[in-house]
């Protein structure tokens, strides 16, 4: 850790009031934010240049004065300065360094400054990289964004403020950090996640830009593309990591349980991944502009939602934050200005923009345009799972009812099913029009597919008894098509003619993330084994012909818990799974044992202690279960490697912008 | 016609904020009439949950029954689970689960771990006796007469509070008459 101590000593008379510096700075954050998007929007507006060319600067101020809130309120918490009330709620002397700063984004003010600081860092970056744009379009982008930010921070400074001092009766002690958040999972998590939330902000800034400016043509596409990847390729990772976390941290083996908040993120995700494929019909064919720009709208709305969901206090889960009816009101109306606003624009602005009619022949256009409606209808499908739930619980004043996962996989997992049909086809399709010759090698891999499925069929059939026929025919499908899928991208991937640049490998690969991954989400959830056994130490237990010796519990003093470990022996390998008692906040955490493998995990949670020293355990054998989140992390990788793609870069040399001599108007 | 056609997201989104709002102005949708209430019961024939004995509507006649939906993937279910062993412990008033489309070990499990207010449960492991009973989500209650007639449907949890107000009312307004 560093030495803060020595720093105190200098600077200490700074630091003292260093709650009050970071209030102030993120009122200066507010600032610039409103003279960034006053800059951006009139200057464009007006046509006045240098407007536009100073406004880059404020987004420079923004991004410095929100570090320095941000570096103040982690060195509250490195400090243990409890007369700021977030910092006493929210943490503790005992906490590790490393759980400390982590704690800063652990509850709603802190993790909402961290959103606004992500949102700084994407206007800077904008700012900078997107100096070869035309000045108007630089400037209404940047604009947007400065206009979000604002919102967004007027909503920080009015009802979530971090810095608010507790004075005069300052507790002694923290109140500690959420046991549950004390973990790795929480350090990443949040931060890639918010990268993603907010990185769509981008893609909904340049669509609205693109609409004032009327102008949604294959360029514009061309700008948004590589900033809507990087915002997806986030989310995506954002997303597994939280699935992940899940697993190990709830100690019920699952990954995951459409919960509403896992929902709220998922929900983005799905648009912004139909967002992604209908920019790319965008940029090749000039096609589906008013749709792409529907889309980038849609899929930042879905952002907001998904903030206001769990912010405002309307559900309770691991995720959501302390409730206040303030804020919900204020994000609700937060929400109601920018969607509505931008739908206006949208419905006033887009019949002026010429539309072309793209070849709706069996060609790629048609491909995408099937994947963009299979996955709005999985955002409706989710979307009315998520809310229906909310808003009877609002409607009835308090009576609550659950839309479970029977809801969400009877819709959902068929969708998937039809969507790999298409996914597989998708290295075979092209523009305008495919001949169908190029079907009869695709049709071949199909057979083969089959033909694998089938084997595997009768194997599972053979070395499983427990399990019904219904499910096996699922898994066999699921196995068949992603099967399907990698054969014809890898056959594609062998005969292609030519370059194959990145935003091929990128697509690629991130089809083939989304096969491995359905694989591990089909075969995990049918093959894998599980019990729930009342042991004492020196009992063995049998699941699927492997013994799990219980061999002792010890009492083990970490930081700022104590633990119950138990030791398991399985062959020659030791599980340690563990119950904590934190102290400051007296709760209870499972933490399980888990033996990780590329082919299956191991996994122990231990229950409840019984009063004759026995303990309730659940054994779980998770077969295939890391191929969920390979899958995911291969998505992710996928769409950063598209960005990398080396048209978006030799674009940006040949357009005149800002940093061009060439005047464009 | 065509420029008309942009300002459906628009005009989409005026309406769900609309039904939303006015939606939180409405009264409770549990008292949605049910299409159900004064017809019989469903027939159907499936299992019990822990005997493995095949259940008919039959099973259901001679008393006044609250019928239960409930799963143990339902965070709902657990929270209304109390009160049902409440009302039982209380009222003495026979109620019968139907396990929807659930796991049956799972639920086994369940019922030892919280304890069983059931009288007996009904395994909808397919979920179809729930689509006869129009069931959107879980938990809902029925009120069955000893006639097999569905008297009453609450949708979402049994709590103090609409225990008190409407499904006991009507119980006691059943066995008076």
């Amino acid at each position: 850790m560093p030495n803060v101590e020595s720093f105190d000593a200098t600077f200490g008379m700074l630091w003292s009031v260093g709650p009050e510096v970071g209030h102030l700075a993120a009122i200066v954050g507010f600032v610039a934010a409103i003279i960034l998007s006053g800059l951006g929007h009139l200057g464009a507006a007006t046509r006045r240049r240098n407007w536009v060319e100073n406004s880059g600067s404020f987004a420079v101020l923004q991004l410095v004065a929100l570090v320095v809130a941000f570096i103040l309120l982690v060195h509250a918490f490195l400090v243990d300065d409890y007369s700021v009330v977030y910092v006493a709620t929210n943490s503790n002397a005992l906490l590790p360094w490393y759980y400390k700063v982590s704690a800063v984004w652990g509850a709603h003010e802190g993790s909402f400054l961290l959103w606004t600081l992500i949102m700084a860092m994407w206007t800077f970056a904008v700012a900078i990289a997107g100096r070869r744009l035309p000045y108007q379009m630089y400037g209404r982008v940047l604009g947007t964004l400065g206009l979000l930010n604002t919102g967004f921070l007027l909503f920080l400074l009015q009802t979530s403020n971090p810095f608010l001092r507790l004075v005069p009766n300052v507790p002694t002690v923290g109140a500690d950090l959420n046991p549950l958040l004390q973990d790795f999972g929480l350090i990443v998590h949040p931060p890639l996640l918010y990268t993603g939330y907010v990185g769509f902000s981008v893609a909904f800034a340049f669509g609205v830009a693109g609409l004032i400016s009327g102008r949604l043509d294959a360029t514009w596409a061309r700008w948004a593309r590589p900033w809507t990847n990087v915002a997806w390729a986030f989310l995506t990772v954002g997303i597994t990591l939280g699935s992940w976390w899940a697993y190990y941290e709830l100690g019920w083996g699952g990954w995951w349980f459409w919960d509403p908040v896992e929902n709220a993120s998922f929900m983005p995700w799905l648009a912004g991944t139909a967002l992604i494929h209908s920019l790319a019909v965008t940029e090749k064919r000039s096609a589906f502009r008013s749709w792409t720009v529907l889309l980038s709208i849609l899929t930042f709305s879905l952002c907001l939602l998904g903030a206001f969901i769990v912010r405002s206090g309307v559900l309770t889960s691991v995720h959501a934050f302390a409730v206040d009816p303030e804020r919900g009101v204020f994000l609700l109306v937060l929400l109601g200005i920018t969607v509505g606003g931008s739908l206006a624009l949208y419905a006033i602005r887009v019949p002026a923009i010429r539309s072309r009619i793209a070849y709706m022949g069996l060609s790629r256009e048609l491909f995408l345009l099937i994947n963009n409606v299979l996955f709005v209808v999985a955002v409706a499908v989710v979307f009315v799972g998520t809310l229906y739930p909310l808003a009877y619980e609002a409607v009835t004043g308090g009576d609550k009812i659950s839309v479970g996962p029977p809801y969400f996989n009877r819709l959902f997992v068929p969708l998937m099913g039809l969507l790999a049909v298409f996914l597989a086809l998708v290295p075979v399709a092209r523009w305008k029009r495919t001949p169908i010759r190029l079907f009869r090698q695709v049709g071949l891999l199909l057979l083969v597919s089959m033909l694998a499925g089938g084997v595997f069929f009768v194997i599972a059939i053979l070395s499983d008894r427990v399990l019904n026929t219904s499910s096996i025919v699922g898994v066999v499908i699921a196995v068949t098509l992603a099967l399907w899928l990698l054969l014809s991208h890898t056959a594609d991937f062998i005969q292609r003619k030519g370059a194959r640049p990145f935003g091929y490998l990128g697509m690629l690969l991130a089809h083939v993330g989304f096969a491995i991954g359905a694989v591990g989400v089909a075969i995990t959830t049918v093959f894998s084994h599980e019990t729930e056994v009342r042991l004492s130490p020196g009992d063995t237990v049998e699941l699927n012909a492997r013994e799990y010796q219980f061999t002792s519990v010890t009492t083990v003093n970490g930081p700022n818990y104590v633990a119950q470990r138990a030791k398991f022996d399985v062959g020659d390998i030791s599980l340690y799974p563990e119950k904590r008692t934190y102290l400051a906040r007296n709760s209870v955490m499972t933490e399980a044992g888990i033996d990780a493998g590329f082919f299956k995990d191991l996994y122990i949670a231990l229950g409840e202690p019984l009063p004759d020293g026995s303990w309730g355990v659940r054994i779980q054998e998770k077969v295939l279960v890391r191929w969920v989140w390979c899958g995911g992390l291969l998505v992710c990788f996928g769409g950063l490697l598209a960005v990398m793609d080396g048209r978006y870069r030799r674009l940006a040399l040949r357009r005149g912008g800002l940093a061009s001599a060439v005047k464009v108007t | 016609m065509k420029r008309t056609v942009f300002f459906a997201p628009f005009i989409g989104f005026i309406a769900l904020v609309a039904i939303l709002y006015a939606g939180f102005h409405l009264n409770d949708p549990s008292h949605l009439p049910s299409a159900l209430v004064g017809k019989s019961f469903p027939p159907f024939q499936l299992d019990e949950l822990s005997s493995g004995k095949v259940l008919e509507r039959q099973s259901l006649l001679g008393k006044i029954r609250l019928v239960n939906v409930w799963a143990t993937w339902c965070p709902t279910c657990l929270h209304e689970h109390a009160t049902l062993m409440d009302i039982r412990r209380a009222t003495g008033i026979s109620i019968v689960g139907i396990n929807y489309r659930d796991n049956s070990e799972k639920a086994r499990r369940w019922l030892s771990l919280y304890g069983d207010p059931y009288d007996f449960t009904i395994v909808d492991a397919t979920g179809d006796l729930g689509v006869e009973l129009g069931v959107y989500g879980a938990p809902e209650t029925f009120i069955v007469d000893a006639d097999g007639i569905i008297r009453f449907r609450h949708v979402g949890d049994v709590n103090d509070r609409n225990w008190n107000r409407e499904l006991l009312p009507i119980l006691e307004s059943l066995t008076d008459g």
